[in-house]
């Protein structure tokens, strides 16, 4: 296990490495120097000239990687140039809305897909089964921007129990939650239905196989032998569609904080690139890499917790 | 099954008549204002009603079937001609360094969620179709690498491939020759799924301004405009997003059935 787990990490490392190095490149081939974009057309030589020096554009190329990484390392994500604050305390106040966003979604999608998975596997071939998977296709091909202005038609105009955007804060939990609700069903409602598809395909490809027999043999019923046999092993289909799902459900963030004007990351940087404000950029879209790495991360670590054999063959 | 497929067959074939007729007419000018007639409901007149300009909703939601399926096309293109080729090499290649190289560079593409792809683009070349286009086809290079490589590496396993080998024939000409036309299935397939995700992402990003730019219609910008008036005209938001859920359920729909159809062993298992 340890040996694997060393093996991740190393693997964690490079991927990060890379990312950041592609990152990296793409702000730099900004055409033109980054200080005189960042500033626009009209700025004088001098504004220029103080701004790159601000930025430390004057150093070598690896240098300035290498200063960009150390900081981030050690929190410092260097300062937005429009707001004047470090990018690390605005990432920070907008990580609070929606990294709460991407998990409540993430589980709304469990709660709404695992129950409907289940009955469609256990009912398979059946009108309940074909009822699950007619939804799941609509749900599937829902644009969620364009789901959430219905909810928001429905919910917040009509009968008006959630709010139709802004956030509170946190100072009041129950308001916050509230603010986000619409927002997470929106995101949450699409990725269950992939979630649901596939636990009903894995659910039904382990179904199949000698030790269920057996255990329906021992005399448990087909309730047991779902949840503690079948569900256990279709886990990992399910577990890697959900690690990939987060990072939907991040990116997803973006659009849908836009349609309901939440103050997170998303907002943030088309705040960032609108004022061209590529510091800002370019930490949040490692931050956002970051979180999809980790991610893919964790999932593996649970298939090894889940499956020992994968311990073995890493 | 074969309901379902009938109706995806259907409704994609009515997304692509819709965009193909918009090239030679539409009910009405989509570039002409008509600020007189500006968000009334569906009549006769207007089938769908029209938005905020006075323009005919049934016309710019056919000019906006051709911008969709235009980029998704495209997209899927640039995935399949780059994606394709990576995949065939590493699966000739197995376990070789080239292999290597290509599937971790798939893994650090994976990392990049497509609005990423995009956000990054526009950050540095500014919104448009194209770059829309590039962020979307991106995305999909991985996808068919992994694909096309899944299916050859099982093939090459196979006697008819050895017998090739043994008859003298090199890998590269073997991947052309008797894996490509073995994996086609797998990439029709692939390329129904990815294309009705390019038209989800196309609408996306046009929605957060990062895709098509006036006065190219667009669904996703159709929508962005909508949102304000969406009190006091519904139809405005509503008939745009039913565009697109219906062309991507029909898309989807028909891949379901292509793969039912083209694999003998999906059959089963579904």
């Amino acid at each position: 296990m340890l040996r694997y787990l060393l093996g991740r990490l190393v693997s964690l490392a490079l991927s990060l490495v890379a990312a950041s190095l592609v990152i990296f490149a793409v702000i730099e081939i900004v055409p033109g120097d980054p200080a005189s974009y960042m500033l626009g057309l009209n700025a004088s030589a001098d504004t220029v000239a103080a701004l790159r020096h601000r930025l430390g554009l004057n150093e070598a190329l690896p240098l300035r990687y290498l200063h960009w990484i150390a900081g981030m390392a050690t929190g410092d994500f260097g300062q937005s140039y429009t707001y004047k604050v470090p990018v690390a305390d605005l990432v920070a106040q907008r990580l609070a809305v929606s990294l709460p966003l991407a998990l409540y979604a993430l589980l709304m999608a469990v709660l709404i897909a695992f129950p409907a998975g289940l009955l469609a596997a256990a009912r398979r071939g059946r009108s309940a089964d074909a009822a699950v998977m007619g939804a799941t296709q609509i749900g599937i091909a829902l644009p969620n921007f364009w789901f959430a202005m219905l909810l928001v038609l429905a919910f917040a105009l009509h009968w008006q129990l959630f709010p139709a955007g802004g956030f509170p804060g946190w100072g009041d939990p129950l308001a916050g939650i509230r603010a986000l609700t619409l927002p997470a069903v929106a995101l949450a409602l699409p990725q269950a239905a992939i979630l649901a598809r596939v636990l009903r395909s894995a659910l039904i490809e382990t179904l199949g196989q000698d030790y269920i027999r057996t255990a329906r043999a021992k005399g448990l019923t087909v309730g047991q032998t779902m949840l503690r046999h079948a569900l256990r092993n279709a886990m990992i289909p399910v577990l890697t569609i959900m690690g990939m799902q987060f990072s939907f459900l991040l990116a997803g963030a973006i659009i849908i904080e836009n349609v309901f004007n939440l103050p997170g990351l998303g907002r943030l940087i088309f705040q960032a690139i609108t004022q061209r404000d590529l510091i800002v950029v370019e930490s949040v879209v490692m931050i956002l890499v970051f979180a999809v790495i980790l991610m893919t991360f964790l999932v593996d670590l649970a298939y090894a917790a889940i499956d020992p054999r994968l311990r073995k063959r890493a | 099954m074969r309901v379902s497929f009938a109706l995806g067959l259907a409704l994609t074939l009515a997304a692509l008549a819709a965009a193909l007729l918009s090239l030679v007419w539409t009910p009405y000018d989509t570039a002409t204002l008509a600020i007189a007639e500006k968000l009334r409901p569906p009549s006769d007149a207007h089938w769908l009603g029209t938005d905020h300009f006075g323009r005919d909703i049934a016309s710019l939601l056919m000019a906006g079937a051709k911008t969709s399926i235009a980029v998704a096309l495209v997209a899927v293109g640039i995935g399949i001609g780059a994606g394709v080729p990576l995949g065939l090499l590493a699966a000739a290649t197995r376990g070789s360094l080239a292999d290597e190289v290509v599937m971790r560079g798939n893994d650090l593409v994976f990392a990049f969620p497509s609005l990423v792809i995009a956000i990054l683009i526009t950050a540095v070349f500014g919104p448009s179709a194209t770059n829309a286009i590039i962020a979307i086809g991106i995305f999909n290079i991985p996808v068919f690498a992994r694909v096309t490589r899944g299916g050859a590496l099982s093939l090459w396993t196979l006697d008819f491939i050895r017998a090739a080998e043994v008859a003298g024939k090199g890998r590269v000409r073997i991947s052309i020759e008797h894996i490509l036309p073995n994996v086609l299935n797998l990439l029709i397939v692939q390329g129904t799924i990815q294309f009705s995700l390019g038209i989800l992402a196309e609408a996306g990003l046009s929605y957060v301004g990062l895709g098509a730019q006036p006065p190219t219609p667009s669904w996703g910008r159709m929508l962005a405009e909508a949102q304000t008036m969406v009190t006091l005209a519904p139809h405005v938001a509503i008939f745009p997003g039913l565009a697109i859920v219906l062309t991507v359920l029909g898309l989807n729909l028909l891949g379901d059935g292509l793969r039912d159809h083209l694999d003998p062993r999906s059959r089963r298992a579904a």
